[in-house]
Parts: C-alpha cells; sequence; structure tokens
C-alpha cells in the first residue's frame, strides 16, 4: 500500500533538510501553528473538560439515587445540570470531534502541510481555555442555574455574574468555532493535492466541510441571543423581558437555531470518523461513497428547518408545528442513508475486531436506538407529552453518548498510532468498550420509561413511585464514570510506552497513512500523489 | 447460496419481525394510565411508531450483528474484502422506504394534532370565551390586556368549553382561578366536560403537564395559552411542571382532581360558601349553568 511518492513540481513541495522533525512536549502549550499540535491539543483540552462534565453527572446521578434532594443544594443541582450540559457540547464534543480530529485529520488527509490559515487556527484553539475557565469560574458566583438553554426570564433572574460569564464563555466558544469552520472551507477548497478531485476526497473531509457551512450559518444567530440575553441582564434592555414589552419566545427561536444544528455539528464529524473507521477495519470499500456525501450535505441543510420542534409546547403557533414535524421526520431519511451503507459496508468484509472497530459497532447500535426515539419525538403529538422528561434525556444520551462519544473514543483508537507513533493496549481497549457500552445502556435505557411515565428532566427531587428505575441509572452511571479508568491507563501507559507504530499499521488507504506516525512538521518530506481512491480496499491498486 | 432458501429465510425472518414488532407494539407499554379524550390518540399514535421502530431496529441491529459475525476475520485470513462500492437499485430502495414511512407518519401526526385541537388554538371557543365571561375577574384581567395576550399558543377547541380555569404558574406552585370567584391550589374538574384552562405565568416559564392526560403546555410570561381537554377518567393524578423554574422546580407539584358533575358540583358549592361567605346567592345561579 506505499503511495507513489513522486515530487511534484512546486517549490514548497519538498521539506527542507535542516527542518526541525519534531515538535518538544512544551511546544504543546505554547501559541503554536502547527494543524497536529492545534488538533492534539484541542483533544487534551476536551477531554480534560469530558472528565469534568463526567464528574458533574456523577453529582448529579448520586443525588438522584433518592428521591430527596438529600446530598446537594438544589441550587447547586441546577449549576452542575446547567454546567455539565454545557460542558458536555461546547468543551467536549464540539471541540474534540471538530477541532481535534478536524484539525489533526483534515490537512493529513487531502495532502496539505497545514490548514489555510495557521495563526487563525491557533487563535481559535485559545478562545477555548479562557472560555473553560468562566465556565468553571462561575461556580464561585453560584454557577448558571437556568439549564444549557438558559431559557429567559429564568436566566435572568438567578445568579446573574454566572449567567453572563456562562454567555461570554459561549460566545467565545462560538467565534472559535466560526474560525475554525472558515479555515476548514478554505483549506479544503484551496490546499488539496493537485491529483485529488472532490470525488477522491475522503468521507470525514465531506463531513467535515458540512459541518463548517452549518456553523457558520447557524453559529452567528446563537451569539446574537446571548449577547442580547447579556445585554439584558447587565445593562437594562428588555429584548426578552416581558413586564417591559420583551418577548421570551424570541430567545427560544434564535437559541434552537443553532442548537438544533448543533446536533449536526456534533454528530456530522463523528458520522464522517465513521466511514474513515469501518472500511478499513472492515477491509471494504465504502458503500455508497456519493450517498454518503450527498447525505452529509442534505443533513447540513434539512438541519437548518428542525429548530422549532424543540418549542412545540412553547410559543409555536400550529402550522408552525406541522411544518417542523415533518421537516424533522425527513432527517431521518439521510440519517438511515448513512447507517445503512455503512452496515452495507460491513457485508463481506474481512472485519479485525481492533477496540476501534468495536467502538464504530458499538455506536451503529446505540445511534439506531436514538435515531427510532428521535423519529417519535420529532412529532407533536408525542413530543407534546414527553417533551422535557427523561424520555428526552434518554434519547439525546444515546445520540450523544452512543452516537458521539462512542465514534470520538473509535476516532482515538483509530488514529492514536498516528498522532503519536505508539499502538494502544487492544485488551485495555476492549475492557473499556464492554464497560462503556455496559454502563451506557444500563444509565440511559430506564430513561425512556421514567420520562414516558411521568418524570420532568432537570429535577433535583422526584416521586418515589420513580425510585427503582433512577437507582438502576445511578448504577449505570458509577459503571460508565469508571469505564475511563482503563482507557486513561491505556493512553498514558501507551503513549509512553507502547509499542511502535509504523507509519501504517492498519494499512489504510487515505494519505495521513502516507506519512511517519507521528508525523514531521510539515507533514511529508514530498508531497504525496494520489494513485488510488481513498476506499479501494479490495482491488487492483496501482503499487509503488 | 441458493435462491430459493434465501428467499424463505427473508420471508421467515419478516414474518418473525413483524410479529414481533406487533407483540412489543400491543404489550409494551410505556405510559400510564389514559385519562382524557386525547390520550388513546397519542397512545395509538405511539403505538404505531413503537411497532415501526421495535422492526427496524431488529431488522438494523440484527444486519450489524449478523454480519459482524458472519464477515469477521478468521484466524489466518489475509487480504481484503469483497471490493464492492454500491448499488443504487439498493441504494435507492432503502432511501424510498424510510422516505415513505416519515411521510405517512408525518401525515398521520398532523391528523392526531388535528383531532387533539392543535389547530384550533384561539379558535371560536377562546374568543367567546373572553367575551363571555366578562364578569369574572380573572377574564377581567385577560381583556384588560388587550389583544396581544389573546392565547395563540396552545390546544383549543370550537364551540364554548363546559368549565373554564384560568391557571397560574408560579415559583413553585399551580394557582386555579375558577370564574365563580374560588381560589384553588389544585385543580378541581368533571369528567367528561370540556375543560379549557388559560395559563398564565406569574415569572418565569413553567410548563403545565399531566401525564395521564398526555398534554402539556408552557405557561409563559406576557403571553397567555390554552390547553382544551376532556378527562374521561374519575380520580386523581399529578399535575407537573415540565420547564425548569428555579431551584425547587422538582418540587413544583400539585393533583388534578376529576369529579364526578355531582361531585363536582358539590365542590364548587362548598368552596363558594367557604370562600365566598356573603355570596351564598351565587351559588345557585352557578350550579345552575351546568
Amino acid at each position: 500500500m506505499a503511495q507513489a511518492q513522486i515530487p511534484i513540481s512546486h517549490d514548497m513541495s519538498v521539506v527542507p533538510e535542516n527542518h526541525p522533525k519534531a515538535w518538544r512536549w512544551y511546544h504543546y502549550f505554547t501559541f503554536n501553528t502547527d494543524h497536529k499540535v492545534i488538533g492534539i491539543q484541542y483533544l487534551v483540552f476536551s477531554f480534560v473538560f469530558y472528565l469534568i462534565g463526567g464528574l458533574m453527572a456523577v453529582v448529579m446521578r448520586t443525588e438522584l439515587y433518592t428521591p430527596d434532594p438529600d446530598v446537594i443544594d438544589p441550587n447547586l443541582y441546577n449549576a452542575l445540570l446547567t454546567n455539565h450540559g454545557t460542558i458536555m457540547i461546547f468543551g467536549w464534543i464540539v471541540p474534540a470531534a471538530i477541532g481535534g480530529f478536524g484539525n489533526y485529520l483534515v490537512p493529513l488527509m487531502i495532502g496539505a502541510r497545514d490548514m489555510a490559515f495557521p495563526r487563525l487556527n491557533a487563535l481559535a484553539f485559545w478562545l477555548l481555555p479562557p472560555a473553560g475557565l468562566l465556565l468553571l469560574g462561575s461556580f464561585l458566583f453560584g454557577g448558571a442555574q437556568a439549564g444549557w438553554t438558559a431559557y429567559p426570564p429564568l436566566s435572568l433572574i438567578t445568579a446573574p455574574m454566572a449567567q453572563s460569564m456562562w454567555c461570554l464563555s459561549i460566545v467565545l466558544a462560538g467565534t472559535s468555532s466560526i474560525l475554525g469552520a472558515v479555515n476548514f472551507i478554505v483549506t479544503m477548497a484551496k490546499l488539496r493535492v493537485p491529483s485529488m478531485p472532490w470525488d477522491k476526497m475522503p468521507l470525514f473531509c465531506w463531513a467535515m466541510l458540512a459541518t463548517s457551512i452549518l456553523t457558520l450559518l447557524s453559529t452567528p444567530v446563537l451569539a446574537i441571543g446571548l449577547i442580547l440575553l447579556l445585554f439584558d441582564i447587565n445593562f437594562g434592555t428588555s429584548f426578552y423581558k416581558p413586564d417591559a414589552g420583551g418577548n421570551v419566545i424570541i430567545y427560544q427561536h434564535l437559541f434552537w437555531f443553532y442548537s438544533h444544528p448543533a446536533v449536526y455539528l456534533m454528530i456530522l464529524p463523528i458520522f464522517g470518523i465513521m466511514s474513515e473507521v469501518i472500511p478499513v477495519h472492515a477491509r471494504k470499500p465504502i458503500f455508497g461513497y456519493r450517498a454518503i456525501l450527498s447525505s452529509s450535505m442534505v443533513i447540513c441543510f434539512v438541519g437548518l428547518f428542525v429548530w422549532v420542534h424543540h418549542m412545540f409546547t412553547s410559543g409555536t403557533p400550529p402550522w408552525m408545528r406541522m411544518f417542523f414535524t415533518i421537516s424533522t421526520l425527513i432527517v431521518a431519511v439521510p440519517t438511515g442513508v448513512k447507517i445503512f451503507s455503512w452496515t452495507a459496508t460491513l457485508w463481506g468484509g474481512k472485519i479485525r475486531y481492533t477496540s476501534a472497530m468495536l467502538f464504530a459497532i458499538g455506536l451503529l447500535i446505540m445511534f439506531v436506538v436514538g435515531g427510532l426515539s428521535g423519529v417519535t419525538l420529532g412529532t407533536a403529538p408525542v413530543d407534546v407529552h414527553v417533551h422535557d422528561t427523561y424520555y428526552v434525556v434518554a434519547h439525546f444520551h444515546y445520540v450523544l453518548f452512543g452516537g458521539s462519544v462512542f465514534g470520538l473514543y473509535a476516532g482515538i483508537y483509530h488514529w492514536f498510532p498516528k498522532m503519536t507513533g505508539r499502538m494502544l493496549n487492544e485488551t485495555l481497549g476492549k475492557i473499556h468498550f464492554v464497560l462503556t457500552l455496559i454502563g451506557a445502556n444500563i444509565t440511559f435505557l430506564p430513561m425512556h420509561v421514567l420520562g414516558t411515565q411521568g418524570m420532568p428532566r432537570r429535577v433535583a427531587m422526584y416521586d418515589p413511585q420513580f425510585t427503582t428505575l433512577n437507582q438502576i441509572c445511578t448504577i449505570g452511571a458509577f459503571i460508565l464514570a469508571f469505564s475511563v479508568v482503563p482507557f486513561l491507563i491505556n493512553v498514558i501507559w501507551s503513549w509512553r510506552w507502547g509499542p511502535k507504530a509504523g507509519g501504517n499499521p492498519w494499512q489504510a488507504l487515505t494519505l495521513e497513512w502516507t506519512t511517519d506516525s507521528p508525523p514531521l512538521i510539515e507533514n511529508w518530506h514530498q508531497l504525496p500523489v494520489l494513485t488510488h481512491g481513498p476506499y479501494d480496499y479490495g482491488k487492483q491498486r496501482a503499487e509503488v | 447460496m441458493q435462491r430459493i432458501p434465501t428467499a424463505i429465510w427473508t420471508l421467515t425472518v419478516g414474518v418473525l419481525v413483524t410479529l414481533v414488532a406487533i407483540w412489543v407494539g400491543n404489550h409494551v407499554s410505556l405510559f400510564p394510565e389514559q385519562a382524557s379524550a386525547q390520550a388513546p390518540l397519542v397512545d395509538d399514535f405511539f403505538k404505531l411508531m413503537l411497532m415501526i421502530a421495535t422492526a427496524l431496529f431488529l431488522l438494523v441491529a440484527g444486519t450489524i450483528l449478523i454480519f459482524a459475525v458472519q464477515f469477521r476475520r478468521r484466524p489466518g485470513e489475509e487480504g481484503d474484502g469483497v471490493p464492492i462500492e454500491g448499488d443504487f437499485a439498493l441504494e435507492a430502495y432503502w432511501t424510498l422506504i424510510p422516505a415513505v414511512i416519515v411521510i405517512v407518519l408525518g401525515v398521520y401526526s398532523v391528523q392526531v394534532f388535528t383531532e387533539m385541537g392543535g389547530f384550533a388554538v384561539g379558535g371560536g371557543g377562546g374568543n367567546h370565551l373572553l367575551m363571555g365571561h366578562q364578569h369574572s375577574a380573572t377574564a377581567h384581567l385577560v381583556s384588560d390586556e388587550g389583544e396581544s395576550s389573546r392565547p395563540k399558543y396552545g390546544f383549543g377547541g370550537s364551540g364554548e368549553p363546559d368549565v373554564t380555569v384560568t391557571v397560574t404558574g408560579m415559583q413553585y406552585a399551580w394557582i386555579f382561578n375558577y370564574p365563580e370567584g374560588i381560589v384553588s391550589g389544585e385543580l378541581h374538574i368533571p369528567v367528561h366536560k370540556t375543560v379549557q384552562l388559560n395559563i398564565k405565568s406569574a415569572d418565569v416559564i413553567h410548563s403545565f403537564w399531566v401525564p395521564q392526560f398526555r398534554l402539556k403546555q408552557d405557561a409563559i410570561p406576557g403571553q397567555d395559552t390554552v390547553l382544551r381537554f376532556t378527562a374521561t377518567k374519575v380520580g386523581d393524578y399529578p399535575v407537573v411542571c415540565a420547564e425548569l423554574c428555579g431551584a425547587y422546580h422538582g418540587a413544583m407539584r400539585t393533583r388534578v382532581h376529576v369529579h364526578t358533575q355531582e361531585d363536582y358540583e358539590k365542590w364548587l358549592a362548598e368552596n363558594l360558601a367557604a370562600q365566598n361567605p356573603d355570596m351564598a346567592s351565587t351559588v345557585a345561579v352557578n350550579t345552575d349553568h351546568q
């Protein structure tokens, strides 16, 4: 599978001999402009926030072990639920999937030396630590307590200082996303190796393209919504104050216009990861390359027209409930196309059960559950009953934990050898997978029943009739928390002492595997030339 | 693989999956008891979706697991799998089938929603209400706020409701105002009568939810909402606040008591006498109204 290494006639195509080969550890704590450093900065930063957000979830589940609010103060509970949601979205999944994998992989996959705007890229990352500090610092002021949705008027009257910090934090994170999105689009449009046409670009890059377009269209709207909220809290304006002529529903429209597409922002890069991991480990060409890339673009487009399904029980005119019921249901079609395509990719393969592949298959099954419950939620009549209940909590954890976190793990197991030059331990990886799968299902499956039976979400106290199911969920959450331990041991140990990976341990065909592991600073000695498609497994390839 | 056995297998699996899906749809009940006229509509719709979801889950997850086992790399095996890149007919098939399913579900949900009163918000009934009950204190409040506060959101219906109650959500309680002047912390309604709730909020957004009625409507500050329904079963059910409204959001609970007509009238009379001792004469008038 050696790649043809034909030098192309371009001055920048050859790295000079005196170029430094690798970065030192302390370069990872600086304003470094190398996309690989930035990618790893994103991944490590976001994983730290995953652990912090996870800890918050464990404290909340401990509180919910009994019906009474007896472990922590209800104000603190609300601060935890707000920050758990915020951190998991803006501190973990989005930065890990888009910032981490996107930055690390996109230039490598298209044969570029770096992103189009390296300094902008570094700037985008360095907006995140202050955003994270603002969120964590808000606990000194009581913590934002209005949920990650921060609906006014509640967000206007509880913990104003903390809520302002929360708004600023999200605006910073949003700015970071916008800068990143511009960078991805230009990078893919301009820096692909000359031998790579659009229809040979790996599907991960297509997913990142769809993600970036969606980010550019939706994130500014969230920023507007939050800045107005900030003004209402601090400067006496009344955009959302009903007693002064404001309208609380407007905020919900602005918020969800971003925050529903945010779901696709989180899931599209993961779909991209799936489209890379599955063919490599199944040794098959991806089934339906064009179907998968066009479904990404369709999701990107239709995803902009579904936000009102979060507001079926709020202030929504009847016609809107119907329009958005149908548009929401339509998203199921391109998503289904992807699931079917990955399933078909397995057919006739020679599947290697690496940890990456296990997480990918785990994701498929978890995501089917989340997708099917999503269809029921998308229809207005059922949504009216289960909206704002644990059914919704169950649904989005199947999608965002089963769908996103499994995918991030699959990606980490798959690209860790490329990033660090060392292999992860497979036994620990499999223990990690089994614990995660069991933990996630024990935690989130009973929540469907809790919700339909009558337990609202975001409560620190509940009716005693729900005790048993809540205790099962809590035990599942402990298993899930513990499942991180083998992973952490594995990553730390393997990064230092794992067996050497070599350039292409999985015999994969995308360009990132044609360079060293870890890749040198400018990625290649000589820019690669495409001799076959990204997924040409089992086909006659031009071996060089 | 020979042709005939494959067809038989497919047929058998199809029949089995269908049977399991139908069984699950009919026997797995995730919902609490039905206590409103709207509940069976929602439940039947959910039952259909549960059947479809079960069938799809069994097919997709089953296929993934079978492929995952069947096409695993055996020890000593080398090389790649079969280089199949796609199949237009198959892809068109699995795009069209889900598209048809979701369009059917979409149309069905519009129909259910219409029957639930989702399209009659602020319609005939709502306007009648504003005019018909001008004499009551709560109606005055509504009309004083002018056109903008006429309910635009929620569930309505045509004609005048049998009972109208103004519901006010506040941290952390529900207050129910009856046109007769009764103020209560719990909702009392007669069974089999059309009840219209005019929902207001005194502070932040709350959400009025009775799980047994399958109905929920947010209480939005500055914009009244309506919820019209018919309780079908005598009993008492929880009223839950479903929208995060502060630290004690989880404690914002009360009950809705569904009475027989006689019990309801008795409750009205008792409370009128208790709350308005000098207005004893109005009792007769108001009960007459029913």
